[in-house]
């Protein structure tokens, strides 16, 4: 396996999240931080492949449900609940004369 | 190795992971953002189950079903004074789901070597999280007490704790069939996450939940090399670095480094502020306090967290729009750490319709407050206490504050003289300049808002 690729890619990643974040308003830090924290909700990919496996054991089984489900609910919730906090940022309020 | 479907697809996700990122800079592409995110998960998971690892589907469909069932209903009723709670039980599940992950793994493989590494890592972050992110959730709930609870040698049974944890990982790495050592390494991890969190007070946790947030990523990340995926390595790693990003920014806002922060126990009552005698001060009824706002020119609101507690924003906003009708120019003033997570007071005052334009971040209105008529102060306390630039002897001594004292009139609307988080006496409150408004923050703006538009008018 290559490992010294994957460092590659994670060094390169990290300074990129760094150059993207500190972009951001800090306005919109709250939002972030839910959009960020349902896209670590990535390792459903891990609980899914432990879960679907073909001979699994009962334990890994069990374990990789659970991952399903804690990181399903994470994933929803995160995406859900940013989108659902930027609805109401608006430029402008209604009542303006 | 062969390039087919999946790997494609995990290269798009990857892609929209960022472009959601780079789209999140600004409230006017920052739901596009959101939809590439959303996308970008979509087709992550797809691309999974297309792979012909994955032949067991009964289980799977099972856990995303009930998984958003749990996460509609959660994201959906919650009020917006709860986000903070929200992130921190959701980052919670996040990271429970990594370090079962890397449980099953071992079960499985019992690797050597370098995957069992990246487990070992992924664990201890993944563990030590979970439970970090519940106690956080406690104490933003109030289930339990936001005050730090230290006692003596807490700083080192904790870090003996970890060293401990980390000695077993290293073991375990080099002799994965120490079965019988793997649920004393879980142990350490879940209790060191409930140790970590019990010295942090309230004020402190929009630093902790950032940090929390890095952690669940990293996590992430390395599950990314333990299954050779770099999916897994790139989305981990923009979390990571996000979550350790807004840390940084929030212990500057702070004047305090991450170790004050973590090992600290900032944020206990002062000793010394009990022998003080009461020193006088001026306070003022709602019918003072509508007379002096309506004859502004202009007025700056800082909100704190008091404010999210008593619920005030949409009275806030009402006062805003009935300051704004007669001509006055009304703005808020944010402050980075205002509120227990990053950005909280922007997000309750965009709920209540507060146009973002009228959202000043700490850099810009400081230059205007000296030219500022009247400043209000709903609910915040330490955020604008002048010791932090007079007294160097005060535990915020070095904090960067809002100015509020250079206005001409500041008004502050707080329940009793309690001292603020730091447990420091603020001088702002003492000044000749300054009226105290005692009362509920939602109730006395309520009664702001009906003495200006009946007398004012």
């Amino acid at each position: 396996m290559n490992y010294e690729f994957g460092f590659y890619v994670f060094m390169l990643a990290a300074f990129l999240g760094f150059e993207l974040i500190r972009k951001v308003s800090p306005l919109l830090h709250t939002p972030l931080m839910s959009l960020t924290n349902a896209i670590a909700s990535i390792s459903v990919v891990g609980a899914i492949l432990i879960s679907g496996e073909k001979d699994a054991t009962t334990l890994s089984r069990v374990l990789g449900f659970v991952a399903v489900v804690s990181a399903t609910t994470n994933l929803v919730s995160g995406y859900l609940i940013t989108d659902r906090m930027l609805k109401m940022f608006k430029k402008r309020g209604p009542a303006k004369k | 190795m062969s390039f087919g479907v999946y790997q494609a697809l995990y290269i798009v996700a990857a892609g929209l992971f960022i472009l959601a990122l780079k789209w999140m800079s600004a409230p006017a592409t920052s739901r596009r953002g959101v939809i590439s995110g959303e996308v970008g998960m979509l087709l992550a998971v797809v691309a999974t189950l297309l792979r012909h690892e994955v032949v067991n589907y009964e289980w799977i469909a099972a856990g995303l079903i009930i998984g958003s069932a749990i996460g509609v209903p959660l994201a959906m009723l919650m009020p917006m004074t709860h986000v903070p709670q929200r992130t921190a039980i959701s980052q919670a599940c996040g990271a429970l789901a990594s370090a079962l992950i890397g449980t099953a793994e071992y079960y499985r493989l019992k690797p050597h070597g370098f995957i069992m590494g990246a487990l070992a890592i992924e664990m201890l972050l993944g563990f030590l999280t979970t439970t970090a992110s519940v106690m956080a959730f406690g104490k933003l709930h109030e289930m339990l007490p936001s005050r730090p609870i230290t006692f003596k040698g807490q700083n080192i049974v904790n870090l003996g704790l970890l060293g401990v944890a980390v000695a077993i990982a290293v073991v375990l790495v080099i002799h994965p069939e120490y079965s019988y050592l793997f649920p004393i390494f879980v142990a350490l991890a879940l209790i060191f996450g409930v140790l970590m969190i019990i010295p942090i007070g309230g004020a402190d946790m929009p630093t902790v939940i950032a940090l929390l947030n890095s952690y669940a990523g990293l996590s992430a990340c390395s599950m990314g090399f333990a299954l050779d995926n770099k999916l897994l390595i790139i989305a981990g790693a923009l979390d990571g670095s996000s979550g350790f990003i807004l840390s940084i920014i929030m212990c500057r806002a702070m004047n305090r480094s991450f170790t004050n922060v973590l090992f600290g126990g900032f944020g206990q009552i002062q000793k010394s502020v009990a022998g003080q005698e009461a020193r006088p001060v001026r306070s003022a009824t709602a019918e003072e306090a509508a007379g002096i706002l309506s004859d502004a020119r202009t007025v700056v609101i800082i909100p704190g967290y008091g404010m999210a507690v008593a619920q005030a924003q949409h009275k806030i906003r009402e006062l805003h729009d009935l300051l704004t009708k007669r001509g006055i120019d009304v703005r808020f003033a944010i402050h980075p750490v205002a509120g227990r997570m990053p950005g909280h007071m922007n997000v309750l005052l965009a709920e209540a319709d507060v146009p973002y334009d009228k959202l000043i971040e700490m850099e810009d209105i400081n230059s205007e407050m000296g030219l500022t008529d009247v400043t209000l102060i709903v609910g915040a306390n330490d955020i604008v206490n002048p010791a932090a630039q007079n007294d160097s002897g005060s535990p915020i001594a070095g904090m960067p504050i809002l100015d509020a004292y250079k206005s001409r009139t500041v008004m502050v609307i707080k329940r009793g003289m309690s001292p603020g988080f730091a447990g420091i006496d603020n001088e702002l409150y003492y000044m000749d300049k300054t009226l105290m408004l005692f009362g509920d923050a939602k109730a006395f703006l309520a009664s702001l808002v009906k003495e200006i538009s009946a007398n004012h008018d």
